[in-house]
């Protein structure tokens, strides 16, 4: 051990006052391995390998509760067998009504789309409107806090009756529920548009169009998302209950189809693929939000 | 004769239900091409109202603003302001925040190139031509003041209006920024009209300081001219003897006759 030595140097050093020697300790450097991949893989596991614990928890539970004869509901074990196609193979085509659950979930997807592409223009046009006039939201806010409460399959029949099809009334129905959630964040959002912002667009004289699309939208964005998030969920919810009603292709329907052919573990597997898609749907929305309104909420 | 900018006889009170608050009560003032001129007086006296007539986002009661003998009653780029909180837009970095308003005031006078040229000179003349790709967010309040400042100078206004431009600051870089400004002025003889509650502030950069007596129905109390040569400097003007005189009379205004009263 030299240290006694090295700390006698240093202070000679420092009395002579010449410029102080830097001592390196020799650590060897960390390679890429432990730097980078070892953390890495680490907080993945921590991520991943508690949802999973839970899982397996779940489905061991379900399995015990429902394995002894005469259970009402399908074991894990049992839906594994007996809905085997569907569950590997989402896009088989065996038959005009044999199809596998991808198809009929794009189905779905498809009506949720249109319908929620209008509600996303509407909701917002009107937001905005609503939220920049003071007499227009005198006039609709009443109006729509009673309108939005109305269950979505309660609109149902006025739909069919309108529309006298089962596609557009699905459609419409995604529409109509997910259209107020748009309306109202929209308003909230651009009613909270700082004055300051206003000032600016003022002084700038920019014309409506101008301050519509380079003041409103980016500064009411994180609430217009809040509202398309919102929204998106609840279509997601209508359609599986619409299409149950409707009928035709779709998951909805698969499910009531199934129900009819007491194919019980059909259902599960349908029910999953639904929450997971949900579950997409929400991620997409929210992610393109943080892409858009990356910026505007720090001031 | 008639002066550059005329604050003409103008009143100006505001309603809520059947309340009537006088503000501002018979303010008259004449601004001559490239003065700067200060208003000071206590929080609350209407100052900021002022400043906003002028810019033409408050309308007034009575009496009328004249810009070169045209009345003004809605805000344009020739009037362009410098707000308390910069107000820059958050979605925008530095460049397209100046960008926003030479694109729109130089849409059809100016060519693409010339546009750009233009946003980056203005923000080479506030020095902030590095953080060009910044937004707000990410840099500091006197930054973003000068951003500010050069969106507005960017408009080619034939006034400038300032509203406590340096109010938000700390000591150190309001100082550097007053500098900014004074050079500013120096190099592009810019018409300003500027609000504030600092004393030193009025006296240094101005030739001439308005001061407003205290509210409801605010008016001009005393107009005071600042004799003092320009280009200015702040530490030989520390113990010159016209400046501590201005900057007495200004402070005998503000805390002996009018000092402030608070509000019930």
């Amino acid at each position: 051990m030299n240290m006694p030595v090295r700390k006698g140097e240093a202070l000679s050093i420092a009395s002579s006052a010449t410029p102080a020697e830097i001592l390196r300790l020799n650590v060897a450097k960390p390679s890429f391995l432990q730097t980078r991949v070892l953390p890495a893989l680490g907080t993945f596991a921590a991520r991943t390998l508690p949802p999973l614990v839970m899982l397996v928890l779940i489905l061991t539970v379900w399995q015990i509760l429902c394995m002894k004869p005469g259970a009402t509901l399908p074991a894990p074990s049992k839906i594994w067998t007996e809905a085997y196609d569907l569950i590997v193979d989402p896009f088989f085509v065996a038959g005009p009504q044999d199809i596998g659950l991808g198809w009929r979930v794009l189905t779905s997807l498809q009506r949720v789309a249109i319908g929620y592409g209008f509600a996303g223009l509407v909701g917002i046009l009107l937001g905005t409107i609503i939220g920049q006039s003071v007499w227009a939201m005198r006039g609709l806010d009443p109006i729509f806090q009673v309108l939005r409460t109305i269950s979505p399959l309660a609109w149902l029949p006025i739909s069919l009756a309108a529309f006298r099809d089962s596609q557009p009334s699905a459609i419409f129905v995604i529409f109509i529920t997910s259209v107020w959630p748009i309306i109202i964040n929209t308003a909230v959002g651009i009613r909270n548009i700082p004055q300051d912002y206003r000032n600016v667009a003022a002084v700038l004289r920019l014309n409506h169009l101008e301050f519509f699309w380079k003041v409103m939208i980016p500064s009411a964005a994180p609430y217009i998302f809040t509202g398309l998030r919102i929204g998106i969920g609840l279509s997601w919810l209508a359609i599986v209950a619409a299409e149950m009603l409707t009928g035709g292709v779709g998951i909805g329907f698969f499910i009531w189809d199934a129900w009819n052919s007491s194919r019980l573990p059909d259902i599960v597997v349908a029910l999953i693929y639904i929450g997971l898609v949900g579950f997409i749907l929400d991620r997409i929305v929210a992610g393109i939000a943080v892409i858009v309104t990356r910026g505007t909420a720090a001031n | 004769m008639t002066s550059y900018l005329k604050i003409d006889h103008v009143d100006k009170s505001f309603h809520r239900g059947s309340r009537e608050t006088e503000v501002l009560k018979d303010v008259s003032l004449s601004i001559e091409s490239g003065e700067y001129v200060s208003i000071i007086g206590h929080s609350g006296c209407g100052k900021s109202t002022l400043l906003n007539i002028v810019a033409g986002l408050l309308p007034v009661t009575r009496g009328a603003v004249l810009l070169q003998n045209q009345e003004v009653n809605e805000p344009g780029p020739d009037r362009a302001v410098v707000f308390q909180n910069h107000s820059l837009l958050p979605w925008l970095t530095v460049y397209q925040n100046v960008k926003l308003a030479v694109d729109k005031v130089f849409a059809s006078t100016r060519s693409r190139q010339e546009r750009h040229d233009w946003t980056m000179h203005n923000l080479e003349l506030v020095q902030m031509a590095h953080a060009k790709d910044k937004r707000p967010a990410e840099i500091s309040g006197g930054m973003k003041q000068r951003v500010g400042l050069a969106r507005a100078l960017a408009m080619e206004p034939k006034v400038l209006l300032l509203d406590e431009p340096f109010g938000a600051l700390d000591a150190l870089t309001r100082a550097h920024l007053q500098d900014s400004v004074m050079a500013i002025h120096q190099k592009l003889g810019n018409t300003v009209l500027m609000i504030t509650h600092d004393v030193d502030e009025a006296v240094l950069l101005s030739d001439r300081i308005v001061m407003m007596t205290n509210g409801p129905a605010a008016r001009i109390g005393e107009v005071l001219e600042v004799p003092l040569a320009r280009p200015r400097r702040r530490l030989e003007l520390a113990a010159n003897a016209t400046y501590l005189k201005c900057r007495q009379r200004v402070l005998e205004f503000l805390y002996e006759r009018h000092s402030f009263v608070e509000a019930a």
